[in-house]
């Protein structure tokens, strides 16, 4: 049995040392909510293929850290000393292991309790937290609960910052079990542009439980680009939401790699909250062990004219997991929408499992919908040819595997994240 | 001595009987031909000796260079020799071919305990090699034939030949959806290749190939046996009188 005491004794301990009252009032909300609520369990039409509950049966360190600089320096990712780069420990954002090149000319980075109490009270008033629209649950409610620590990123107005943003979420599980609740909020103003890839990392053999919520705002003739790497421990589990609202005409494209990890959960969700909205959805999961990897998406068509297209793609071998729950809403207003979806699976073991849902809700007339998923196996023809050839069946497994991923690598656009993720995945897939 | 020596045959696929004891015998050096009309098995018998695993032998024993070929994975087949050119090669998206072939060469030399060629070294056989096929650099340095036009596809199969340089080259049918150019580079690319160490076998239904390239033996595959073995002449008797006129005589032998 899951004990949620735990929970109200450290949330009432947070309330009462980060009094802000905006976000103590977010926090009170949202515990609220994740009593209510509770955890989901298979009942959860939402949660219907993956269980979380088992993650609450042991008792997480809310402790400070040991993490260093040269701890960061190993893990960083290629293109690091052109990026900003922000450091999160243990779910709470670390101002002194992160390091910004851009100039506040052109990006702000602040501390989300610094936002509040300045010049952004407005703004963040107005974003933050809107995830919880679309998010009912105690998971999502359990990250608003313990907001602290969380930061907010203003792209300005106009400016293409030079410097990309690369997130690291690193995880001290080396003396206890570890949850973190890393919380972010980023304005994306108009005519300007976000890039930023965002990667996880546990340090030591403990578990790690990662509950993270990234909200982005899209304002008019924005583009954001958006890249989540995930090749975590086995013993690191995360729930992932990243929620984009465009609210105004603009661009987003977003590219979520799934490779290592305990259970993964991903939410990402696109708010179309302006007429001619375009978001392009990439995914690619290859699993291997035990790991237990969901994507579920959600595309809003709330105004005219908006086109979005996904693509997710992945393996299953061993005994792993992979779930997709791709759901497209067009809203009464949304005419003249494209919205397309596809995911295609292969399956490399009979003791793998894959669930792939579509699910459309249409309330307008005159739109394009489509959707389709496959679940195959490698082609045997391809096998055989490359064998034949005298390339040995694990090599040429892992060819055609790569292969298989190209066509959603190729939406990676820096040059240095996909080269490594191209490296992560041989790696990935040449551990016999 | 002999370099394939196939005796007595007999595979099934799905249960049912294709091959029906086919007894061959190879030495270095020959360009041995099989014919037969559709359905007689000799696409079985490539199969068969590249290592389809859906094929199941039942009966008989086949040795290449003096090795039990059907222990032999189909990856150890082509590091030990053998060549199979698909009848219909596969098209793989998102594998080039170069990186392809840079990878079969070395895993064949890594086999026979040789250092992996260098880019430089790769590069310069592939240039001489490419010559030989008439085939296009531009074709390589796409996905292993992504798009590719039937022609280009059998010429993609000699340039592999060429690079991996085998003892044993068995071609499937290599001269089907060719037009009579592209019949004849093939032809030529094989002759080029064909020395006193290397040996050919060439599976056709047409005599048309061999006009190009000149066997040393024609055998005439029928109802999973070779029912017939003689000189190139027999090929041009076939292509002259039809196959009716062995097929009739096996099937009244066989009433």
């Amino acid at each position: 049995m899951i004990d949620l005491t735990y929970f109200k004794e450290q949330f009432e301990q947070l309330q009462l040392e980060d009094a802000d009252e905006h976000i103590a009032a977010i926090r009170k909300q949202s515990f609220d909510t994740f009593n209510k609520a509770g955890l989901p369990t298979f009942h959860t039409e939402e949660w219907k293929y993956t269980g979380i509950s088992s993650l609450f049966n042991q008792t997480y360190a809310q402790i400070g850290h040991t993490i260093t600089a040269a701890d960061v320096a190993a893990l960083r990712m290629p293109g690091h000393h052109k990026a900003n780069e922000l450091v999160f420990v243990n779910g709470r954002f670390d101002f002194s292991l992160s390091n910004i090149l851009s100039s506040d000319t052109e990006m702000k980075v602040l501390s989300l309790k610094d936002a509040v109490n300045g010049e952004y009270r407005d703004l963040v008033g107005k974003h933050l937290n809107k995830s919880t629209e679309y998010i009912k649950d105690g998971i999502h409610a359990l990250n608003g609960a313990f907001i602290t620590e969380g930061v907010f990123i203003h792209i300005l107005k106009g400016k293409i910052p030079h410097h990309p943003i690369y997130v690291y979420h690193i995880l001290d599980s080396r003396q206890h079990h570890t949850l973190a609740q890393p919380r972010s909020l980023i304005y994306v103003d108009e005519n300007s542009k976000l890039q930023l890839t965002e990667t996880y990392v546990t340090l030591g053999s403990s578990d790690s439980f990662c509950n993270e919520v990234l909200e982005i705002v899209v304002e008019q003739n924005a583009i954001v680009e958006y890249y989540k790497i995930q090749n975590d421990t086995a013993n690191a589990s995360q729930v992932s939401t990243t929620h984009i609202r465009q609210v105004g005409r603009s661009y987003v494209h977003t590219v979520a790699i799934t490779l290592n990890g305990g259970i993964v959960r991903n939410n990402m969700n696109l708010i179309l909250d302006a007429t001619g909205n375009e978001a392009h959805l990439y995914g690619l999961y290859l699993l291997r062990g035990k790991t237990h990897a969901d994507n579920h998406t959600l595309i809003d068509n709330r105004k005219p004219e908006c086109f979005s297209n996904q693509l997710y793609k992945g393996i299953a071998d061993d005994s792993s997991t992979a779930v997709f729950n791709g759901r497209i809403m067009v809203q009464p207003d949304a005419q003249k929408t494209n919205s397309f979806q596809s995911n295609k699976n292969i399956l490399l073991s009979d003791n793998a499992t894959i669930n792939t849902k579509p699910q459309l809700e249409i309330f307008a007339d005159d739109v394009k919908c489509s959707h389709g998923c496959t679940v195959g196996q490698l082609d045997e023809e391809a096998l055989f040819y490359l064998r034949a050839r005298g390339i040995p069946k694990e090599k040429a497994e892992v060819l055609l595997l790569q292969a298989y991923s190209a066509d959603v690598l190729a939406h990676i656009k820096p040059m240095a994240i996909r080269a490594y993720v191209e490296k992560l995945i041989y790696e990935h897939l040449s551990i016999v | 001595m002999y370099m394939l020596s196939i005796k007595n045959i007999h595979a099934n696929v799905e249960g049912k009987e294709i091959l029906k004891g086919i007894n061959l015998e190879i030495k270095p050096g020959e360009v041995h031909a099989i014919m037969g009309p559709n359905g007689s098995g000799k696409s079985t018998l490539a199969s068969v000796l590249a290592g389809r695993e859906e094929y199941e032998v039942t009966e008989g024993e086949v040795s290449f260079l003096n090795k039990n070929l059907l222990e032999l994975s189909p990856e150890d087949r082509a590091r030990e020799g053998l060549f199979l050119a698909f009848q219909y090669p596969v098209e793989i998206p998102g594998v080039s071919t170069t990186n392809f072939i840079k990878a079969a060469v070395n895993e064949k030399r890594k086999y026979h305990g040789l250092e992996p060629l260098d880019s430089v070294s790769f590069l310069k056989i592939m240039k001489e090699k490419m010559a030989l096929v008439e085939i296009d650099q531009s074709l390589l340095s796409r996905s292993i034939n992504e798009g590719f036009s039937g022609g280009e596809k059998k010429r993609n199969e000699i340039f592999q030949m060429a690079m991996l340089e085998p003892k044993l080259a068995i071609l499937d049918e290599t001269d089907s959806g060719l037009d009579i150019d592209a019949l004849r580079i093939v032809a030529n690319g094989i002759n080029k290749l064909h020395n006193p160490e290397r040996a050919v076998l060439v599976i056709t239904h047409y005599q048309r190939l061999l006009e190009y390239i000149q066997p040393d033996f024609v055998h005439v595959l029928y109802n999973g046996r070779i029912v017939k073995s003689g000189t190139k002449e027999l090929a041009l008797e076939l292509e002259e009188k039809g196959y009716d006129f062995i097929t009739d005589e096996v099937d009244l032998t066989a009433e």
